[in-house]
């Protein structure tokens, strides 16, 4: 299990083979790589995500926790960043391994579920025109009832 | 003493990422009435607590929690990682 919080950028490709070469006895990596979007205009400068150091790292070890102990993960990995970010820039990934693909895919799924709504992120859109928080969606949240 | 953080536009709206607090507010609830009737900007950002979230610790809790021992008070709005 890895969980990295960085403002640095990633490359998913070399985070991937690395994980890649760390699970044994696994038959199946799903991966998944959050971008970040650029607003309905096509006007976001920046995109800034805020976070809570210390609960950060705590929230989503116990997520992975639970993914790699329901589905008998071979591996996981977490990375989030934070900061300042520009439209397509790669904002986080997760990766899951598992003997077979279904509890490779449903693992990926829920770390997603959980870590959208239960992991302290904040993020804020910049644009030529101002400034907004984003809200959170209560899609997000009723996600969650399926686990 | 217990320390207070704020996220997001919650700190925003109080203008501070954080602060030392004491207080006899014996829950999460208790705690929040202190700091609205002390100034409008906390009223401000307290004005409605469906649309917050409170982690005592580092952990997610409810507003009508204890505070007995607990060291860090974190308010925020609803997380959108991912």
């Amino acid at each position: 299990m890895r969980i990295l919080v960085q403002s640095e950028a990633f490359d998913m490709g070399a985070e991937a083979n690395a994980f890649a070469k760390t699970v044994s006895g696994a038959g199946a990596i799903v991966t998944f790589t959050g971008i970040t979007r650029d607003s309905a205009k096509g006007d976001l400068e920046v995109m800034e995500i805020e976070h809570y150091p210390g609960m950060t790292e705590r929230a989503l070890t116990d997520i992975a926790i639970q993914a790699v102990a329901r589905w008998s993960l071979a591996g996981c990995l977490v990375i989030h960043r934070y900061g300042r970010l520009r439209p397509h820039d790669p904002i986080m990934m997760v990766a899951t391994a598992a003997r077979h693909r279904a509890d490779a895919f449903a693992a990926a799924e829920y770390l997603m579920d959980y870590l959208k709504s239960r992991a302290p992120f904040w993020k804020k859109e910049i644009t030529a025109s101002g400034t907004d928080w984003v809200a959170a969606q209560d899609a997000d949240e009723d996600a969650l009832k399926r686990w | 003493m217990i320390e207070l953080l704020y996220f997001a536009w919650v700190r925003e709206r109080i203008g501070l990422p954080r602060e030392k607090l004491e207080t006899n507010a014996a829950t999460v609830a208790e705690l929040v009435a202190e700091l609205c009737a002390r100034e409008e900007r906390y009223a401000a950002a307290f004005a409605d607590l469906t649309s917050l979230r409170v982690a005592l610790d580092q952990e997610l809790a409810d507003f009508d929690a204890p505070l007995a021992g607990v060291r860090e008070v974190a308010f925020f709005p609803p997380m959108t990682g991912g």
